[in-house]
């Protein structure tokens, strides 16, 4: 076993035990803290893969921009601990044998079914060079329609989120 | 020393890093809807807001006539473009077709409906412009991941016009209910997308297709086929995706409705064709049989109980979703033209069902009840009439596009030998009649009851309702024309795919009824 192995799965063991405890905790700060965490340990898990521009994409997008807005939204909501309702032991109840399931039944048809074979890390391609030639070459359309779409989502948040003016669809 | 000069000797170099001028005209409907619906969003704050409406409708309404005809421009051009993630060939120009047409009709419906509700009109004609950049833009793509982008630009721009009845509680329902659900579909199409990727090691379309022939087929592709399935199915309203479908659709501004229920749907059928016929993933038929075998049982029957007629027409929406699957079970070949014929058929009918609607439903949409509907044919019967012909083409009533489309349909799953999932259908049209009667029955056969107020129909309305009616009529009475680029461009389709070309032997038309 040597020492990549091994902080490949300490890092695997603080991104699930993150993602759990994201789940078990009460109050959304507790939650949001962990899910930086969660962040964190994949960017140590990608760089260990050899994509170290995804890693360090990760730390700055997720890890950075998304959770500040994540804490922005909670701190605007004002969100407090939320309570345990029939709802959610019903949640429970059938969710985490469900879950159980589903990522059995993904991980054997992946270990099994794939016909994957095992790469050498670092061998496919991650660094900004290939990422480039892929965003601003052969997805170039998808990139660029992209901006529409972000304009719409702007537009749409606008609209909805608008006062109606006083005038505007009222039933006279 | 000039530019040329400097880039001259790398020319060759540049030009195939950058794209070409032929990839640009095979997305021209795109980049003109794209700049038609920024001119609109920024002229809105400088024109005065009582002349607002008219003025950035009237824009709007030039934009979808300019990318109508900047589809005949990219038709004439017809191939691969931005390094094989578009496709330009018939069946894609169909669609381009179809979509800005539904635009344009959706446009001149919206005229009086907005100044009746007093919606502010500017985010509102640039969305349903941005919208159809979107739709376009699915049924020419070739690459899941553009798809994907697409399908978010129509799914956002529905989400928020279905929102924009800002006065009423049922209109944010209905938007918020569409958006949370609508992601969650979108996140099952996009898991679909990478199971495919992770199964293939590709998302081109195409190359899926071939490898996927080539090559015992991975598990991880039934499964991805299965998760792209729910998203698109949600998209379409297919049955147990559909949950969905009434309450959004009653909550929406009505000629939102008529939009939301053709041109995304047409759209997202497009993307199906060409995963279910291109990709051909083996194990779909079941997977389209109980789906098709469902919508169809569910929306018809659903719809039986229904009084709220935007309602009655959700369900009637599920049902079609149903039919129009049906033709996805069968040969690629029949299946594809049989198909494309049905969401051209249909478009037509719903779209001018929806606009009498909603200038029926009067501010507020007050009146959208069945038995508003009575009496209708004395105090408005040229509405009345209108009302009657759609409604007759979507039971498939001979003489109506409605009645072809049904028939090239089951005609395509008899000879694909499933016997069952028509003798479903047929029934289901049964059933489907009674419904639409009772709208009927109400128009003609009742007194009014209420006092419900009848308007004059303007001119943008007028015009809209005729056009639908005429591609109604001309559908049903002519369907040669349409039906032979369909079968044409199926051909295409379906060759240019791995598979062996399927049998593309014409369809059996009784000898009373052809052109």
């Amino acid at each position: 076993m040597n020492f990549h192995l091994i902080l490949f799965l300490a890092f695997g063991a603080v991104c699930v035990g993150g993602a759990v405890n994201l789940l078990a905790q009460r109050h959304p700060i507790n939650s949001a803290l962990s899910l930086i965490a969660v962040m964190a340990a994949l960017a140590g898990e990608y760089l260990l893969l050899g994509a170290e521009f995804v890693a360090a994409v990760q730390v700055i997008v997720y890890a950075g921009a998304i959770m500040v807005l994540f804490v922005f939204v909670i701190m605007l909501l004002n969100a407090g601990e939320e309570e345990e309702t029939k709802g959610s032991r019903v949640a429970i109840l059938f969710g985490v044998p469900g879950m159980l399931i589903a990522s059995v039944l993904m991980a054997w048809v992946v270990l099994r079914h794939s016909g994957t074979e095992a790469v050498a890390i670092g061998a496919l391609p991650g660094n900004p060079t290939d990422l480039a030639q892929l965003l601003f070459h052969d997805f170039l359309l998808p990139f660029e329609v992209t901006s529409v779409l972000i304009l719409i989502a702007i537009m749409g948040a606008v609209v909805l989120a608008s006062k109606p003016d006083s005038t505007a669809g009222k039933v006279e | 020393m000039n530019a040329a000069m400097i880039i001259g000797p790398f020319l060759p170099a540049y030009s195939r890093i950058l794209p070409q001028s032929a990839d640009y005209v095979r997305v021209l409907p795109e980049i003109v809807l794209s700049i038609f619906g920024m001119i609109v969003m920024v002229l809105e704050p400088l024109i005065d807001e009582k002349k607002s409406q008219k003025v950035l409708g009237g824009i709007a309404l030039a934009g979808a006539l300019a990318g109508l005809m900047a589809t005949w421009l990219m038709a004439q051009s017809p191939g691969m473009a931005f390094w094989n993630t578009v496709q330009i060939d018939g069946f894609s120009v169909f669609f381009h077709i179809l979509v800005t047409a539904i635009a344009a009709v959706v446009i001149l419906t919206s005229y009086e409906y907005m100044s009746v509700q007093r919606i502010r009109a500017g985010e509102y004609y640039a969305l349903i412009l941005f919208g159809a950049v979107g739709m376009a833009l699915m049924s020419s793509a070739i690459e899941l991941v553009l798809i994907f982008i697409a399908l978010e630009i129509s799914s956002i721009s529905s989400y928020v016009l279905a929102g924009f009845r800002r006065r009423e509680a049922s209109s944010a329902e209905a938007s918020l209910k569409y958006f949370l659900l609508g992601s969650f579909a979108t996140a099952f199409f996009l898991y679909g997308v990478a199971l495919m990727f992770g199964a293939t090691g590709s998302t081109n379309i195409d190359q899926i297709g071939k490898t996927l022939l080539a090559g015992p087929i991975p598990l991880l592709a039934f499964a991805a086929m299965a998760f792209m399935f729910v998203g698109l199915g949600f998209k379409v309203a297919a049955a147990p995706f559909h949950v969905w479908t009434p309450d959004v659709y009653e909550g929406s501004p009505a000629p939102i409705v008529g939009f939301m229920s053709t041109a995304p749907k047409a759209a997202a059928f497009a993307v199906l064709l060409r995963i279910v016929f291109v990709i051909n993933v083996p194990g779909k038929f079941w997977l389209i049989w109980i789906s098709a075998a469902l919508s169809m049982t569910l929306g018809n029957v659903g719809a039986l109980v229904q009084n709220n007629v935007k309602r009655l027409l959700a369900y009637s929406s599920i049902a079609h979703a149903g039919y129009l699957l049906v033709a996805f079970a069968a040969s690629p070949g029949l299946g594809t033209s049989a198909a494309m014929f049905y969401t051209a058929a249909y478009a037509a009918m719903n779209l001018g069902a929806f606009a009498v609607v909603s200038h029926f439903a009067n501010a507020g949409e007050r009146y959208v009840n069945l038995e508003d509907y009575e009496g209708l044919g004395r105090s408005s019967p040229l509405l009345a009439a209108a009302l009657t012909i759609f409604l007759l083409s979507l039971i498939g009533i001979p003489m109506t596009g409605g009645f072809f489309a049904k028939f090239y349909v089951f005609s395509a799953a008899v000879k694909a030998n499933m016997i069952w999932l028509t003798i479903i259908g047929v029934l289901n049209s049964g059933i489907g009649a009674y419904y639409y009667l009772r709208i009927i029955v109400a128009m003609y056969m009742r007194e009014s009851r209420r006092d419900v107020p009848v308007t004059p129909v303007p001119t943008a309305l007028a015009v809209a309702i005729a056009f639908c009616m005429a591609a109604t009529l001309y559908l049903g009475i002519f369907p040669g024309e349409t039906l032979r680029y369909a079968q044409d461009s199926a051909q295409q389709l379906v060759q240019s795919s791995a598979e062996t070309p399927a049998s593309t032997a014409p369809l059996i038309v009784p000898a009373t009824l052809r052109p």
